[in-house]
């Protein structure tokens, strides 16, 4: 396997809310290789993220509190003082948002966006920025480069935004490149350039890629290997083929099954019971899947979940995976929406 | 007969420019959009975002003017009406929102919210009112206790189901639904088209169902329309559509929805890729000189595609 | 950009003949006038007289004859004739207009200086003493009616320490031109700029505060940390460019508002400005004088507002005027 450029071991993000610390990721441990696309998948709540920003050093340090590691090019980057983390941030560590019409500043060029990290990390003079910079816009797919390089982003479509938010991010060439659901806002045909594009450059480039999506059809595209989040840990990961034929963990099951492109018409979708628990009110202990399987008994779950690895490289968390099996569709009963 | 006929409905707005402000140009949201909804049926109106379809949901209901263009629901034709007949008419119309948190009024509790288009409509007892109210409750799969709560008690799958049970109370024949799960997670997403189809059957409910996501579409739909730049592209059953595209357009978004097998990613990045080739070589056959989308022409009994 | 500015000029033109028309058909509907203001009560003049004299100017005639002859003449720059002062108006008005436009422009100048860091501190280092220093500063100036705060500036610093001059807008005894004259021009703009702009402070404070609290939470600033841009950077680059913009914007208005309160400044310090001039000339009912002033500070809203629209225009890439 390549060699790893991001390990984050035990990784613990938590929230001041009203006094009380709450963890939204909970102690997460992932390895990130050269040249990989991991994704990180799960739906809104579950830590990705948090987990995200945590990396990035992104979150309000007042209120916020990180336990555990992350190691990249031989330091804890949890344990940076401010001005090293900018040391690192946006050169060997950059980050690509979700929305790409607010990510850009609406009152600077397209070029000087692209050019302010190369301000801080690299020596250059200003014609060597442009140059680069021009080059990064047609690597991106952008093909009147110089006229982009004027302009401001309102006077750009979302997808040519989103294509110079991705320039931006590669400006430094990073070893590790954050994607947060970078196509979810986009229209369906963009969606497909931009992951077509993002597959492109990862041949060239060669870096890691954290790729945070809810889209299990973005997964399937893009990712090399997932990581499944639910409630703050991670539930099970496998490489990507692995998963799509063989999930194991109930809530990936679930997911699966929810998604309507999955089935045949107008089959029944699946539902999966409750709702997910928000931080303060989540159960720490014992498998936090479980009040949404109840037909699951006790005896099945793990006291302590830990992530098992059951095939190489595939791991899965608490051991109700086993003999898991979804319930038959009750009809007629009246099946109250719990909060 | 049909239940609703839009013919060539337009929407279009004008663009003012040069000194005095005058009318220089049309933004053409909705260029002459025909179709036609059979009782009991859902039909999708699926494109990209600006592409007119929810601009259409909202004329059919009278929320957007329509520009030109007739639509004929139940027999009567809405695009003449003025008001009382149009109230009266447009009652069997409901609408559900995208965004179940922004279309409910958070200072009013759900019994005054599914309350309202009862009281604006029928003359009932509050007991009467009550009662009705805690049936549709119950229908929408909440609790009867939670009428006296707020919306922000409420999860986003929840909220949903109360604009579902606002947009029932009056017993309408036809629900247009603009992108009632996009704001949701794919669980909270399931439960709620799950839901939709449950009550799809009860009341013997028309949909017309407007959304992005072609998955939710296939899954929803009947028939479908395609919709690009204010006009339609393709419209035909959903076998018609997905299995047999015969637009550029229709096979460019096909292809655009992300593949769930792992194994077959690069077949479809290359299936891409030969779309946007055809783009270049076939533009003319699919689009006039202006850009513009020809007449739909029927190729079958379902299938209709705008070529010249 | 000229094509905008000759749209805005000619829309004002209608603009401002409808203020003239109410101004003057409201200054006619008041009780009185110049005639009976000036020689009330006065046992030498008979009615008679006065009629007299009202017939010899035309106040008998119907309003809208005198309308007529009274716009004829102002866009000829002739706005008639102050029957209090007993000479012309516009005259009357050369003087005073530099005293208030000086007022106006360094009480401007002072409040933004003031503003602007105070309003950056406090949006930058949100709770925290500095921030709740300001905003309890802030509180208490917007508070604190103009009135009440200048006399206390007038009593505190002229009458108790004798600072500076209580009133005027030069010492008399000096001559035009030497350095002592702008001295003593400073030392009386001194207390009326600082009692207006340690009050007029308010807004923009209390708007930079917001605007920066909200901008610091736009995905932009979060791309610009990820780009590893230094804290202070962050501010100067990003945040504080997109904050300042609504505040250039105001500009035009800050100047409408100024106009209406230096009435209040100019009356407190005997500020021969046109606030002060306009209070009198209420006072002893001299309607060519009220009718001018309304007319000048309706003048001076529009092109308020018509700056505040290009500036906007100028620093903001988004919008652009044809």
């Amino acid at each position: 396997m390549a060699k790893p450029v991001l390990e984050i071991e035990n990784l613990r993000t938590s929230f001041n809310i009203k006094g009380n610390y709450y963890a939204a990721v909970d102690g997460v441990s992932l390895t990130v290789h050269e040249n990989e696309i991991i994704a990180i998948v799960g739906e809104s709540g579950c830590g990705k993220s948090a987990l995200a920003l945590s990396v990035m050093g992104l979150h309000n340090d007042k209120n916020t509190k990180l336990e555990g590691q992350v190691n990249f090019k031989e330091q804890n980057l949890l344990s940076l003082n401010r001005s090293k983390w900018n040391k690192v941030r946006g050169k060997d560590l950059a980050m690509i948002f979700q929305d790409p019409l607010t990510a850009l500043n609406p009152l600077s060029t397209i070029g000087r966006q692209i050019e302010e990290p190369m301000d801080y990390h690299l020596n250059l003079s200003s014609t060597a920025k442009k140059k680069r910079t021009l080059e990064l816009l047609r690597r991106v797919g952008i093909k009147d480069e110089q006229r982009i390089y004027k302009q401001y982003p309102h006077e750009l479509s979302g997808g040519m935004r989103q294509r110079v938010v991705i320039a931006i991010a590669l400006a430094c060439d990073p070893i590790v490149l954050i994607a947060d659901e970078p196509t979810t806002a986009l229209d369906v045909t963009i969606q497909a350039q931009i992951m077509d594009l993002m597959k492109e450059l990862q041949n060239q480039i060669k870096s890691g890629i954290v790729l945070i999506t809810h889209d299990l059809g973005v997964v399937a595209e893009m990712a090399d290997r997932v990581a499944v989040m639910y409630a703050g840990e991670v539930v099970e990961i496998a490489e990507v083929r692995e998963l799509f034929v063989n999930p194991l963990h109930p809530y990936t099951r679930s997911l699966l099954n929810s998604i309507p492109s999955n089935l045949s018409d107008k089959e029944r979708l699946h539902v999966i019971e409750g709702i997910v628990p928000s931080i303060q009110n989540l159960n720490r202990t014992g498998c936090r899947f479980a009040p949404r399987i109840p037909w699951v008994p006790n005896d099945e779950h793990e006291v302590s979940p830990i992530l098992h690895e059951v095939e190489t490289g595939h791991f899965v968390r608490c051991t109700c995976y086993k003999n898991f099996h979804f319930p038959e569709e009750k009809v007629g009963e009246p099946n109250y929406v719990t909060t | 007969m049909s239940l609703l006929n839009v013919k060539e409905l337009k929407v279009h707005y004008p663009i003012r420019g040069g000194f005095f402000r005058r009318v220089v140009d049309q933004v053409r949201a909705v260029d002459g959009v025909s179709f036609e909804l059979e009782a009991g049926e859902t039909y999708g109106l699926v494109g990209e975002s600006g592409c007119g379809k929810t601009t259409t949901g909202r004329a059919i209901i009278g929320l957007n003017h329509a520009t030109g263009g007739e639509i004929i629901f139940n027999g009567k034709n809405l695009s003449k009406m003025r008001g009382v007949d149009r109230r009266a008419s447009v009652k069997d119309i409901q609408m559900i929102f995208q965004d179940p948190y922004s279309s409910l009024n958070v200072r009013k509790n759900v019994l005054s919210i599914i309350a309202e288009p009862l009281r604006n409509f029928e003359r009932m007892s509050p007991g009467e009112e009550l009662k009705r109210i805690q049936a549709l409750v119950d229908r929408v799969g909440l609790n009867p206790e939670s009428i006296y709560k707020y919306p922000h008690q409420f999860s986003g799958g929840q909220r949903q189901r109360i604009g579902i049970a606002r947009a029932l109370a009056l017993n309408p024949k036809l629900i247009i639904a603009d992108e009632p799960v996009s704001a949701l997670d794919v669980s909270v997403q399931a439960q709620v088209l799950n839901f939709m189809q449950e009550i799809q059957k009860d009341f013997n409910l028309t949909y017309l169902f407007i959304s992005h996501d072609l998955g939710i579409i296939k899954h929803m739909c009947d028939r479908i329309g395609i919709m690009y730049r204010g006009r339609f592209v393709e419209e035909g059953t959903a076998s018609d559509v997905y299995n047999n595209p015969q637009h550029l357009y229709t096979k460019r978004l096909i292809a655009a929805i992300p593949e769930m097998d792992p194994e077959k990613r690069f077949e479809k990045m290359h299936l891409r890729q030969s779309i946007n080739e055809a783009y270049k070589t076939d533009y003319n056959t699919y689009f006039d000189q202006n850009g513009r989308m020809f007449d739909l022409k029927s190729i079958s009994d379902t299938h209709s595609v705008a070529v010249q | 950009m000229i094509k905008f500015i000759v749209r805005r000029i000619l829309v004002m033109i209608p603009q401002l003949l409808l203020l003239s028309l109410i101004i003057f058909v409201v200054a006619k509907a008041m009780p009185g006038d110049a005639v009976t203001g000036a020689f009330m009560g006065n046992p030498d003049v008979t009615p008679e007289r006065i009629e007299e004299i009202k017939e010899k100017f035309g106040l008998n005639d119907p309003w809208y004859e005198q309308y007529g002859r009274w716009i004829g003449k102002a866009v000829q720059g002739d706005l008639g004739m102050s029957y209090a002062h007993k000479q012309k108006v516009t005259s009357l008005l050369a003087g005073r207009v530099s005293n208030t436009v000086l007022l106006a422009f360094f009480t401007l100048v002072v409040t933004y200086l003031i503003a602007i860091p105070l309003g950056i501190i406090a949006g930058r280092w949100t709770d925290t003493w500095a921030d709740k220093a300001i905003v309890t500063y802030n509180y208490f100036s917007f508070a604190t009616p103009i009135f009440v705060f200048a006399l206390l500036m007038l009593f505190l610093f002229s009458f108790v320490l004798g600072w500076f001059p209580s009133g005027g807008s030069v010492d008399i005894r000096i001559t035009e031109g030497s350095w002592e004259y702008v001295v003593s021009k400073a030392r009386h703009l001194f207390l009326p700029v600082m009692s207006g702009a340690l009050l007029l402070t308010y807004s923009t404070i209390q708007y930079l505060r917001n605007d920066i609290i909200d901008t610091k939470l736009k995905d932009f600033v979060k791309t610009a940390r990820a780009k590893g841009v230094p804290e202070g950077k962050v501010y100067t680059r990003h945040i504080l460019r997109n904050s300042l913009l609504p505040i250039a914007a105001f500009l035009g208005y800050e100047i409408t508002g100024l106009i209406g309160g230096s009435i209040f400044i100019e009356s407190i310090f005997s500020y021969p400005g046109l606030g002060q001039l306009f209070l009198q000339s209420i006072g002893t009912r001299d309607f060519t004088v009220v009718t001018a002033l309304v007319m000048i500070s309706g003048i001076a809203v529009i092109i308020g507002t018509m700056l505040s629209d290009i500036i906007l225009s100028i620093v903001d890439p988004r919008i652009r005027v044809e």
